[in-house]
């Protein structure tokens, strides 16, 4: 079965789509012990003696023997171990409810931040962007977010997040964005100085020295996602020297929280920056990147 | 199965574009012929109390006609629908979960719940949502002469005496589903059902090939 399963290494498979154990798969007596087990990841689920492909994507592969299906997705599952950016909604009793765009909300305690007592409360309120990790994460338990490691030691995580820009992308491209040796984050990081937090649920946050770097950075970051190297490189050079954005129509004084991109139309970015008091609708801006 | 010699597995032409929409989770469009139904799919996503199954996920379909507001007839085509995608979803996997399939349905020119279901199907490949098996819609008609007529178009449908639409899974070539309006025999109804297995062959395909063209320019 590894063999089947390495001949489709790099094939588009659907759902439905079986590996079975074929008779030469099975050991002689005569040879020496040999462990020939395939670890399936995301998209693969194993039953009984076949292996079967649960989500439409690519088959991917890593030595030795791992296998998974690699999708284009938006909606984020939590798994335990990875680390995304939450933000509060709710502060009951000693817990904080952090939404991360899952179907529930995950749950965060006060004590699981460096240097917490319970004397000394972190300084978290409701809107906060924090960056966490999954402690507890199963399709039957409600997840739950630490923002320690095993040592107790921050190591990043925790609340940040004034000044900088959150907006939401694909789980394909965060993925991408981390990976080691990644020429698409190389790429960006030779663009503008700037700060960027990735969380593995599709957000990420920007933050460069002024506010049109920022968005500049942030819009590049979402249209890239399905063009090649040298399409990317192109943009991303027209965005670093030629493109400068002219200018908001509505004359806005200063930001106040991190703008939400809302959504891209045609060549306009338009961008939601904080509600202002009793407002029906939020206050926007359109910034037009001149390329 | 003796398919008879004068039926015709000619389906019109297919179109199908996936992640056309920004805000869903997943989101397909697919064209039969003249038919044409666009899909928006959210979830996994919060559920209301009141509405969560302990154990599975919550799937819920909603059919907008393209005039005028859901009747009785999309609320029937929902059921169709939504019984065939919980039978090949792995709903165990998000319980306490919501579903929300929303289908807009663009033009109707014939075999509208046939396209519905493609439509549905695509768009829960596209959000990624884990399944069993594929399934597609095939309508079929039975016009006066007793001949059978593949993916029939309005004008078609008018004068046939029985429309036949099954839902065909795409590991064992089964039945998954199927809705039927009209008399015909028991005969005539296994025939349909050959024809439709050896249609649903070509749309399963079809699948194959568009999900292959949409992941050609993954890096």
């Amino acid at each position: 079965m590894l063999s089947a399963l390495r001949d489709k290494v790099g094939q588009v498979l659907l759902p439905g789509d079986t590996f079975v154990c074929q008779p030469e798969d099975t050991l002689s007596l005569s040879a020496s012990a040999r462990k020939d087990t395939a670890v399936c990841g995301p998209g693969l689920r194993r039953s009984g003696d076949r292996v079967t492909v649960c989500v439409s994507g690519l088959l991917r592969h890593k030595a030795p023997n791992v296998f998974w299906i690699q999708a284009h997705g938006k909606r984020y599952v939590p798994a335990k171990g990875e680390c995304v950016i939450g933000i509060v909604t709710a502060k009951s009793g000693d817990v904080f409810k952090v939404d991360v765009g899952a179907s529930e909300l995950a749950s965060l305690s006060y004590l699981s931040f460096e240097g917490a007592t319970k004397r000394n409360r972190p300084n978290v309120q409701v809107g906060d962007l924090v960056y966490a990790q999954f402690l507890v994460a199963n399709k039957d338990m409600e997840p739950e977010l630490v923002c320690i490691d095993g040592a107790g030691r921050a190591n990043g995580m925790g609340v940040f997040g004034a000044g900088g820009l959150m907006v939401k992308v694909s789980l394909g491209l965060v993925r991408r964005l981390l990976a080691p040796g990644s020429e698409l984050m190389a790429d960006l990081s030779g663009l503008f100085p700037s700060e960027m937090v990735l969380g593995l649920n599709g957000r990420v946050w920007v933050k460069s020295s002024s506010l049109q770097q920022t968005l500049i950075i942030t819009n590049l970051l979402q249209s890239c996602e399905h063009l090649s190297n040298e399409q990317r490189r192109a943009l991303f050079l027209k965005g670093q020297t030629g493109g400068a954005v002219t200018g908001s129509r509505l004359g806005l004084p200063c930001v106040h929280n991190c703008g939400i991109f809302m959504q891209k139309i045609t060549e306009y970015f338009v961008l939601c920056i904080g509600n202002y008091g009793s407002k029906i609708g939020v206050l926007i801006a359109s910034f037009e990147i001149s390329i | 199965m003796e398919v008879c010699s004068s039926t015709d597995i000619s389906l019109r032409e297919f179109g199908c574009e996936q992640n056309l929409l920004s805000r869903p989770d997943g989101s397909a469009s697919f064209v039969q012929g003249d038919t044409s139904v666009l899909v928006g799919m959210y979830g996994p996503a919060e559920v209301k109390v009141s509405k969560e199954i302990y154990d599975r996920a919550t799937l819920e379909v909603l059919i907008q006609p393209k005039v005028g507001l859901p009747s009785v007839r999309e609320r029937s085509q929902e059921q169709c629908v939504r019984e065939t995608c919980e039978a090949s979803l792995l709903s165990f996997l998000h319980p306490r979960s919501s579903l929300t399939l929303i289908l807009q349905v663009v033009h109707d020119d014939g075999s509208l719940l046939s396209c519905l279901l493609n439509a549905a199907c695509m768009a829960l490949m596209d959000a990624g949502l884990p399944m069993s098996c594929l399934f597609c819609g095939v309508t079929c008609a039975i016009n006066s002469d007793g001949q059978i007529i593949t993916d029939p178009t309005a004008a078609q449908e008018k004068e046939c005496r029985a429309i036949l639409t099954f839902a065909i899974d795409s590991t064992d070539h089964k039945v998954m589903m199927s809705s039927t309006q009209g008399s015909f025999s028991v005969h005539e109804l296994q025939q349909c059902i050959a024809v439709c297995q050896n249609a649903s062959e070509k749309i399963f395909e079809f699948y194959r090939d568009s999900v292959q063209r949409r992941y050609s320019k993954t890096l």
